[in-house]
């Protein structure tokens, strides 16, 4: 389907946008700000609010018409390619197929303090209904909680003979999710060799999900991630996939 | 503004009575031990100061050499003034180097007269510091007299983050000149678990810049001409909880910052620092800030971030009272508790706003002078930030409303970044427009049965609460959870290995001087 923004009628392509210049407001700085939305694509665009900050900087508010085309069938997204099963088909699956505990070793690593979003997928208590992997019976999740170092995750991924390994990261200023990610990813691959590596899985808030190749790991969980769509996922990377190749 | 909430005066002493039992045991415990960064601390006020060319303080190899030498348990201050006296170096930082060399022997010396020597000495060179402090809260004086405090109450609290100290000084004064009235410069992440404290101007945080001596002393001087130029003191804020509480609480003090982030459990519950550890730094840090005239911050609005803002209301006032406590055993006046507490009740809840005030009276109440330090949403900010900014509003109408002392401003993209100078700018029109057209609503603003009723339950569950840490500690409650919802016993941890009992001839002179 092609479509375009949506402001009162069909096909209007009105959007708004709200930014900063580094310059004082007059009405340069206004005609400065209507140049960004031109290049932007905004026509054409309305300066609707200006307002000075401090001496050196401006804050524009600007709405317009964008002429651009979206083709909704040329969007690239990672969709869900695996059944979503409940806890119990979990379980089975794993008890038939693996005939043992599936091993889930999980952490929030280099300076990041933010646990909650690890616990909600980890912990028993889990989030928004759904309870977390430790309620798993067939799952064994330890759970190495914040700040640590990619060096004890490895090392205790090896002791606890990890199926897969489940990293979060919240803090994105300065790119630090990306940099740890590619640090764990690449202490993996030293350390194990490629059989023997569990599943390496990212989440956090603010990751792209297309992002896996680049960042060396086999899946990004991003907002509002349950603890059911990382179980399953796991069945499926771990188990399902493997027996049908 | 006392007495809205008919808060029954016989519970309210008792909550106190008991907060006290519950917290002696842990105070008995920071009487008796030290670590290294207490010691740390009181070598920086004796004067030791720099860094090796790897950036190790010199404080911290010092510390190191006289604990290898003769252990923790009887303080630095003897070993090293002696062995300065034995050496005939006068300078402490020279004796440093030439320690770390291993040029140096520490002793614990035998003879009565020597360790008399010895302590004289390491009274006049600690008095030396502490000296510094005083004149720089005479300044303070000074210059509240001469440019004034804010005219309003709350105060406008602003958090500048940029990682780099020559990016966050314009944005501080761009922010005190749109209104605040309070600059905190948040750290980098992973600051509180190195345990020592880097040197120099940093330009390299990730979300918060490096507490260093260098900058607060750069943000300090910035704020200062900016104070001159509104004709309106600015103060300075920063974060003195993690493994070296005591050495920035004393560089805090020899900067002039006014506002100290100093949690008794924070360390403990966010970022698994060891109890003990904690507890004995805090007692510490909080000595040398009541010294220096800073308001200290406490960090009870965290345990909402992790624990049910309803369900665990209860504990928010259990650990104020217990940060009252250990605050007046160090020796802080009522005024220079910036007790915490936040609007983190989902929104969603019916009736979620009465209940946000009733949380927020209560405490007004229960701390009349106390100047309350009220913390915005941020858990249930999401990154739709136009109903954030909404959520912004309320939050400062209940601030309004119940009369908190220091509204640290909230920013409509919480969920998303650290905050932009766009944000600032949109969150402090928004903090002007509520006070502006309401900051006086409390005097119309008459709580009924909801209300009433909401704190008084909050207050009973608190003093349940209390009942069973002193029946079973407030350590054990630390590792079952209880706070925030973290499990953190007592010995486990980081940092527990820079702790050691005192010993029987445990010496600090700036212990003694306080
Ligand atoms: C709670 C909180 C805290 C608490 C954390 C308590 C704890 N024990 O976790 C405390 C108060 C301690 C805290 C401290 C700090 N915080 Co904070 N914090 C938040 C806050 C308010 C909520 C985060 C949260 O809990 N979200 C709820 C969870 C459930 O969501 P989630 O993490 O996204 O997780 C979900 C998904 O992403 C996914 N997921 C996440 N991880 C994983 C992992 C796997 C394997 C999978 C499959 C899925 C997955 O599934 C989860 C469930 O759906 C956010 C603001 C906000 N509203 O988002 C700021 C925020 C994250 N914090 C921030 C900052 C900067 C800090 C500090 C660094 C500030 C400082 N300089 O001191 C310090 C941390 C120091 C450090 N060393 O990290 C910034 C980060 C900015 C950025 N983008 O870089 C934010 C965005 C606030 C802001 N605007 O400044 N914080």
């Amino acid at each position: 389907m092609i479509v375009r923004p949506y402001g009162d009628t069909t096909g209007d392509g009105m959007v708004q946008l709200s930014f900063t210049l580094p310059i004082p407001h007059d009405k340069r700085a206004e005609g400065a700000a209507l140049q960004l939305a031109g290049k932007m694509g905004m026509d054409p665009a309305m300066l609707v609010h200006a307002k000075p900050m401090g001496d050196g900087f401006t804050f524009f508010v600007v709405y317009g018409k964008v002429g651009h085309l979206v083709d909704t069938e040329r969007v690239q997204v990672v969709e869900r390619d695996y059944p979503l099963l409940s806890a119990k088909e979990v379980n089975a699956v794993i008890k038939r197929r693996l005939r043992r505990r599936l091993n889930v070793v999980g952490a929030c690593i280099g300076t990041d303090a933010h646990t909650v979003g690890i616990d909600a997928i980890l912990n028993l208590k889990g989030i928004a209904g759904e309870k977390g992997l430790e309620y798993y019976s067939e799952l064994s999740v330890t759970n190495l909680g914040a700040q640590v170092s990619v060096p004890d995750l490895v090392e205790t991924a090896r002791e606890k003979k990890a199926d897969a390994v489940l990293v979060s990261q919240v803090v994105t200023q300065r790119d630090a999710h990306l940099h740890n990610t590619r640090a764990m990813s690449a202490a993996f691959r030293e350390a194990l060799p490629a059989g023997r590596r569990p599943l390496l899985i990212v989440g956090g808030p603010r990751f792209d999900e297309l992002m896996t190749g680049e960042l060396g790991v086999d899946r990004i969980f991003g907002r509002g991630t349950t603890p059911r769509e990382v179980a399953s996922y796991l069945v499926h990377a771990l188990i399902e996939s493997k027996s049908k190749s | 503004m006392a007495g809205k909430l008919d808060l029954d005066p016989r519970i309210v002493a008792r909550a106190r009575a008991l907060a006290a039992k519950a917290g002696q045991p842990v105070v008995d415990l920071a009487r008796s031990h030290t670590t290294v960064s207490v010691e740390r601390a009181v070598l920086r006020l004796a004067g030791v100061h720099g860094a090796d060319a790897d950036g190790i303080p010199w404080v911290n190899r010092l510390v190191d050499a006289v604990r290898a030498d003769v252990g923790l348990g009887h303080g630095v201050a003897v070993p090293v003034l002696h062995a300065a006296l034995t050496t005939g170096v006068e300078d402490l930082t020279v004796l440093a180097q030439k320690a770390a060399a291993g040029a140096v022997r520490f002793a614990v010396p035998e003879k009565k007269s020597e360790i008399a020597a010895a302590r004289r000495r390491a009274r006049k060179a600690a008095a030396g510091g502490l000296k510094i402090i005083d004149r720089r809260r005479a300044e303070r004086d000074r210059l509240i007299r001469r440019y004034g405090d804010p005219a309003q109450r709350p105060w406008i609290y602003l958090i500048v983050a940029t990682g780099d100290i020559h990016e966050d000084i314009p944005q501080a004064q761009a922010a005190a000149r749109a209104g605040a009235d309070v600059i905190a410069v948040i750290r980098s992440t992973g600051q509180s678990l190195l345990d020592y404290v880097p040197e120099g101007a940093t330009r390299e945080g990730f979300a918060g810049t490096y507490a260093t001596q260098e900058n607060f002393r750069l943000m300090r001087a910035a704020l200062d001409e900016t104070s001159r130029e509104l004709g309106r003191y600015i103060r300075l804020t920063n974060y003195a909880s993690g493994l070296c509480m005591p050495e920035i609480a004393a560089l805090a003090g020899l900067e002039r910052l006014d506002m100290m982030l100093n949690d008794s459990m924070y360390g403990i519950l966010f970022r698994d620092i060891n109890p003990i550890r904690t507890f004995v730094d805090q007692r510490f840090s909080r000595q040398v800030h009541a010294r220096a005239g800073i308001i200290i911050n406490t960090g009870e609005d965290n345990y909402l971030t992790t624990a049910d803002a309803v369900e665990a209301a209860h504990t928010v006032t259990v650990s104020q009272l217990l940060n009252e406590f250990f605050a007046h055993e160090a020796g802080l006046a009522d005024w220079q508790l910036g007790l915490g507490h936040a609007f983190e009740i989902n929104p969603d809840l019916p009736e979620s706003f009465r209940l946000e005030l009733a949380h927020a009276l209560l405490a007004r109440e229960l701390f009349p002078d106390a100047p309350l330090k009220w913390m915005p949403p941020t858990r249930h900010m999401t990154g739709d930030v136009f109903r954030g900014n909404l959520l912004d509003g309320f939050f400062n109408l209940a601030g309004a409303l119940t009369g908190q002392g220091i509204l640290l401003v909230g920013m409509m993209t919480e969920a998303v970044v650290t905050p932009w100078l766009s944000d600032r700018d949109i969150a402090l029109q928004n903090v002007r427009y509520v006070l502006n057209g309401a900051g006086n609503l409390h005097e119309d603003f008459v709580p009924g049965a909801f209300i009433r009723g909401r704190a008084g339950q909050v207050l009973g569950e608190a003093v349940e609460l209390l009942e069973r840490i002193v029946d079973d500690t407030l350590m054990e409650a630390i590792a079952d959870g209880t706070f925030g919802l973290m499990k953190r016993p007592a010995d486990r941890g980081k940092g527990l290995d820079g702790v050691a009992r005192q010993e029987d001839d445990y010496y600090n002179p700036v212990g003694e001087l306080l």
